[in-house]
């Protein structure tokens, strides 16, 4: 709200900027319009989106982001899922592993990496 | 040349399309266009009375529909433009008097005989505008650069588009380039981006509007009214031709970057 008394008031202090900010409330408005879905509905959609993610990857709920935009004139549903991944495989211990286990392993710069039997 | 059918619309009452129907019939008069102007505004009458033609109605749109008079009998003659003709609307309350198969049984009838049908929609999304909308070959839009507005425009575009009917054109009336100067009014560009559709013309706000509706004398008439001047470049963008944008109202210093905005030929 700070920000759009700022702009709609600039620096002289005479009101500026209706206009855009006309044109932000605008395109807030048109693009929930033009998805036609009740505030229940669409929180109701977020949830089922983010359980079908979750069936496959861990997400962090905290951070989600479900949001409509409007971008070069296209209605879009965005959404930013970050997700946890598990723990990378541990490389300092490499002298100690035998040939024949399967961890992975990152071979040495001047060492022509083994063939496997 | 093909009979072309023009429904005025807006989704927003008050925005204009009446004195849009009223003047773009007189201009296209002005070109040498035979056409016929349909109030299809059921219980709410006005083209008529803007167009100073109010003494003359005998019989109505609904007359026509209920068979109570021929389309001719209904047709009321422009005494200055003989080419004009105007159909009024009923002033019953009974929306349900007039369906859309009507509307197009009404129009293919006078496909025959005239250049151009003009059908003044009623404001709203409900009988009427479905009306209006039902034998359109080309819609025209009317907006106000104000929200609501706006935003009444973008929902009738997609009612249009859901019941495919063409693509609307964009008429921007009643700009203030003063104004759009100082940042209090939305730009021709600001609408055109948020609604996504062509402009076909800009009309500058003019309080000679008024007067020419109290005389019943569109403004069209009036040599050095600019709105009169931009009525007049919508009608031959209408017949195909290709106008430069550049009447008098450069919409607050936009010139270059306007053109770019319009719509080509329909």
């Amino acid at each position: 709200m700070q920000d759009f008394l700022l702009r709609l008031f600039g620096r002289g202090g005479a009101a500026k900027g209706s206009a855009s900010l006309a044109k932000e409330r605008l395109q807030f408005v048109l693009i929930h319009d033009r998805i036609n879905l009740p505030p229940e509905t669409m929180e109701q959609m977020k949830r089922e989106i983010l359980a079908v993610i979750a069936k496959y990857i861990t997400i962090d709920g905290d951070s989600v982001d479900i949001a409509l935009q409007n971008r070069d004139r296209l209605n879009l549903l965005v959404a930013e899922i970050p997700f946890i991944t598990a723990a990378p495989p541990d490389f300092t211990d490499i002298d100690d592993v035998d040939e024949n286990d399967d961890i992975p392993r990152r071979p040495a710069a001047d060492v022509k990496p083994k063939s496997i039997d | 040349m093909a009979c072309k059918v023009v429904t005025i619309t807006s989704g927003k009452g008050g925005v204009g399309k009446t004195t849009t129907t009223a003047n773009l019939g007189i201009a296209l008069a002005s070109l040498d266009k035979k056409l016929v102007l349909i109030d299809a505004d059921i219980g709410l009458r006005n083209l008529d009375i803007v167009m100073g033609l109010e003494s003359r109605i005998v019989y109505d749109l609904v007359d026509v529909i209920e068979g109570r008079a021929k389309l001719r009998q209904a047709m009321i003659r422009h005494k200055q433009f003989t080419n004009l003709f105007l159909i009024p609307a009923a002033q019953s309350r009974d929306k349900t008097a007039v369906s859309p198969a009507d509307m197009i049984q009404i129009t293919d009838e006078l496909r025959a005989e005239f250049d151009f049908v003009l059908i003044d929609s009623p404001a709203g999304i409900e009988r009427g505008f479905r009306n209006a909308v039902a034998p359109a070959d080309e819609v025209l839009l009317v907006t106000n650069p104000e929200v609501s507005a706006v935003r009444d425009a973008d929902r009738i575009i997609g009612l249009l588009e859901a019941e495919k009917k063409p693509t609307p054109r964009l008429i921007l009336n009643r700009l203030k380039s003063d104004m759009v100067r100082k940042g209090e009014m939305m730009s021709p560009e600001d609408v055109v981006d948020m609604l996504s559709i062509k402009l076909i013309g800009i009309v500058p706000e003019d309080d000679g509007v008024v007067s020419s509706s109290n005389a019943g004398q569109p403004i069209v008439l009036n040599e050095a009214s600019k709105a009169g001047a931009a009525y007049k470049e919508i009608a031959r963008r209408l017949t195909g031709e290709d106008v430069p944008f550049r009447s008098g109202d450069d919409g607050g210093g936009l010139l270059k970057r306007l053109g770019r905005l319009f719509g080509g030929k329909s």
